[in-house]
């Protein structure tokens, strides 16, 4: 039977079991809409294309599934960039389409032309320029095969205007994938397994170093099997938060930057990390050369590039996070033997001292201000901290991820690596397609709302019940924080200006429903009138104090070893 | 990891012969911040493959090693030692020569099996095939005279047959 190019995509799209995608349409990819229209799948019409490119990864992060984004040649493909940067960087599966001017038209600068292919080259695991139309359904496995597979990330597929339209004869793709230079190792080696078994269990102060990657892989069971079997505390960085309980005895919370002061300073004291999913970003790390100097690397990771990138480690292992900790767990059985293993009873104990002595305070006054801190505590009490929590980037996510007890894999979304300002909106409302029955509740700063803002429309009009609290400070808190501390106070283009726009008009201009506090008393009662309404999406404005400041904070570049507690620490 | 002393490092790339593939390439570089010395690319003996040997001023390989060998179409990679491997360059070089130094530049170029391949009023041009320090032993030769034009393939390199290898029977 004879197909168009663009009927076999959506086929093809089907056969991979793509139930919805984000997208937004235009001429070059005019020709894949028109099978569309016909498709079970469903394709929610983001207002700009970024905000179609979160949304994909939204789905993804809170399903583990491949996110899909479909846009036209140019000004659409370039407009999808700062999502394909942002899940290379988080490692989400996600598959962009992308229409493209004629083969007959590239290099002529035609209308709506842009080099999509080259453009995007850096930001995507890999992509593909379609020219051959035979190629089509093998394409979008390939592409599915490598966004899904190894270490998870975005895929581009360009698709000229001339291909689409072209016809074939349907033939479904064959599940085989043609890739020499493409075999990701998963199992880790059965030598550098007993050497991290060996280093484990004469580590007198060890840390388990919990990355991203122990979600990507659903290894959070396999975790905590290994932290409860070894005593090992645990930190979990800002992609892995919810892979460790919060609640558990052994949970340091997050390191780094704005972590704990226990998950910081354990880090520095350790003689043994054992690193997961991890790469030792710069925001981990603080000053690398400074960088838990007493301690010898576990480092096991999917990608080998990883490995060695910025810490030597003394046992790299590479395979997959899941299948490691299955074969760390069962040596360590094998090795003891019945034995109890080391309880690091000491070790836990001075980590349990500063976990008791040094934690950040901050006081809400009842007369006002509102206290941002306040707000996320009690979004997490009242909601019983049954949400999946999506942020945007700046200090309303530092909160967001230092005052909510994450117990869950995928309960919390947002913009690690690239810090896209703008990711909350758009990636919750993926999530809520992705997990229609879940409460989904973004903790947004004012600045982050008003860079997608638009798509609260699409929420509206597409029946997307998503809840969005704006935590307004008039400002763009985190430079504001930056400029306090270490510009004299030159607030230098971080004023938004004062209470415009009206949010609340805004979100019922965009046909949600606005709710407001500006007083600490009205914090609680918004919330739970949020709560009441699920058959349209509400936005809660909380006006709060701008002159909070995130801590602990590690200047950046700074060693780790000095953690300030408050700005007084800082001076 | 950082600090180490700048050397060559000499790759071997095999890579699927698929377009685009050495734009992911440089541009991973790029991208990375690695130095590229020299880069040739050519089809491979099996049909569908090219063979790409780089060249990279760094101090540590591995790195650049694993962010080449991420890239999907990477199939292959290996570092070739000077010990274990064949490495040549050809250069064509034209230098400025009228009669009376003419016979002079030959007798050079004779000792460096250098060809000349273009005699003209005011030039001779020169090709030369030999590895790359004594390719670049001729070029410092001829730079007295006048260099009016050099163009260079950048090093193609294989590993020598394992089994002979110590036997260093051909060079």
């Amino acid at each position: 039977m004879k197909i168009t190019v663009a009927e076999a995509l959506i086929k093809a799209l089907e056969f991979e079991g793509v139930e919805v995608m984000f997208g937004h349409p235009g001429g070059a990819i005019l020709p894949a809409y028109d099978p569309l229209y016909d498709s079970p799948i469903r394709h929610i019409l983001a207002r700009h294309e970024q905000g179609a490119g979160h949304m994909a990864e939204g789905y993804a992060q809170a399903t583990g599934r491949v996110g899909v984004a479909i846009a036209t040649s140019g000004p659409g493909a370039t407009n999808l960039v700062t999502s394909l940067a942002n899940a290379y960087m988080d490692s989400t599966p996600m598959v962009a389409i992308t229409g493209q001017v004629p083969t007959t038209a590239i290099g002529n600068d035609a209308f709506q032309e842009a080099h999509t292919w080259g453009i995007s080259m850096p930001a995507t695991k890999h992509n593909y320029l379609v020219t051959d139309p035979e190629d089509i359904p093998d394409v979008i496995h390939e592409a599915f095969h490598l966004a899904r597979s190894g270490r998870p990330g975005p895929v581009l597929v360009d698709l000229p205007k001339n291909i689409l339209n072209s016809e074939i004869e349907w033939h479904e793709p064959t599940g085989r994938v043609d890739l020499p230079g493409y075999k990701p190792n998963t199992k880790g080696h059965p030598l550098q397994i007993r050497a991290a078994v060996d280093l484990i269990l004469e580590a007198e102060r060890p840390v388990l170093y919990a990355g991203g990657g122990i979600i990507a892989a659903g290894a959070h069971a396999e975790l905590l099997e290994l932290a409860e079997k070894a005593n090992l505390p645990v930190t979990t960085t800002l992609m892995a938060r919810g892979a460790f309980p919060d609640t558990h005895p052994l949970s340091l919370g997050m390191p780094g930057m704005h972590g704990t002061y226990a998950a910081i300073t354990a880090m520095q004291k350790a003689d043994l990390l054992i690193a997961v999913g991890t790469r030792f970003d710069d925001r981990v790390t603080g000053d690398p050369d400074a960088f838990a100097p007493h301690a010898k690397v576990i480092h096991a990771d999917i990608d080998p590039s990883e490995i060695g990138k910025i810490r030597v480690a003394e046992v790299p292992i590479v395979g997959d996070a899941r299948i490691v900790l299955e074969q760390l767990n069962r040596k360590i059985d094998k090795t003891l033997d019945g034995a109890a293993a080391p309880d690091h009873a000491a070790w836990l104990e001075t980590i349990g001292d500063w976990q008791r002595d040094k934690v950040v305070h901050y006081e809400q006054d009842p007369a006002g201000p509102i206290k941002p801190q306040f707000v996320v505590e009690e979004l997490y009490r009242i909601t019983g901290g049954e949400a999946v929590v999506v942020a945007g980037v700046g200090q309303h996510q530092m909160w967001a991820s230092q005052l909510w007890k994450y117990t869950k894999p995928r309960t919390w979304l947002n913009s690690g690596g690239l810090g896209t300002m703008g990711y909350a909106i758009p990636a919750a409302i993926g999530a809520k397609l992705g997990l229609p029955d879940q409460l989904i509740y973004a903790i947004d700063g004012d600045g982050c709302f008003q860079m997608t803002q638009q798509e609260l429309t699409t929420a509206s009009t597409e029946g997307i019940p998503i809840k969005i609290a704006v935590l307004n400070n008039n400002n763009l808190g985190m430079v504001r924080q930056w400029q306090r501390l270490f510009y004299n106070e030159r607030f230098s283009a971080t004023e938004l200006t004062d209470h415009t726009p009206d949010f609340v008009k805004l979100a019922e201009a965009m046909g949600c429903v606005g709710l407001r506090a500006e007083h600490p008393s009205e914090v609680g009662p918004v919330i739970e009138k949020s709560l009441t309404i699920n058959d349209r999406p509400v936005v809660v404005e909380f006006r709060v104090d701008p002159d909070e400041m995130v801590f602990p904070m590690v200047p950046a570049g700074g060693s780790n070893d000095v953690v300030a507690m408050s700005r007084e620490d800082l001076e | 990891m950082r600090g180490a002393l700048m050397t060559l490092h000499v790759l071997s790339v095999l890579v699927e012969d698929k377009p685009g593939v050495l734009a992911r390439v440089s541009s991973m570089f790029a991208r990375r911040g690695f130095n590229i010395h020299s880069l040739a690319v050519g089809p491979a003996a099996e049909p569908g493959n090219s063979i790409m040997t780089v060249v990279v001023n760094a101090g540590e390989i591995e790195q650049v090693v694993k962010q080449l060998r991420k890239l999907i179409n990477t199939i292959k990679i290996t570092e070739l030692d000077p010990v274990g491997s064949v490495e040549r360059e050809v250069m064509l070089v034209r230098v400025s020569a009228d009669a009376s130094k003419r016979g002079e530049l030959l007798d050079a170029a004779g000792v460096f099996k250098a060809k000349a391949v273009d005699v003209g009023a005011t030039s001779v041009t020169f090709e030369m095939t030999g590895t790359p320090s004594k390719v670049n032993d001729f070029l410092e030769l001829m730079r007295p005279y006048g260099l009016i034009d050099v163009v260079k393939s950048g090093w193609i390199a294989l590993a020598r047959d394992s089994k002979t290898r110590n036997l260093r029977a051909i060079s």
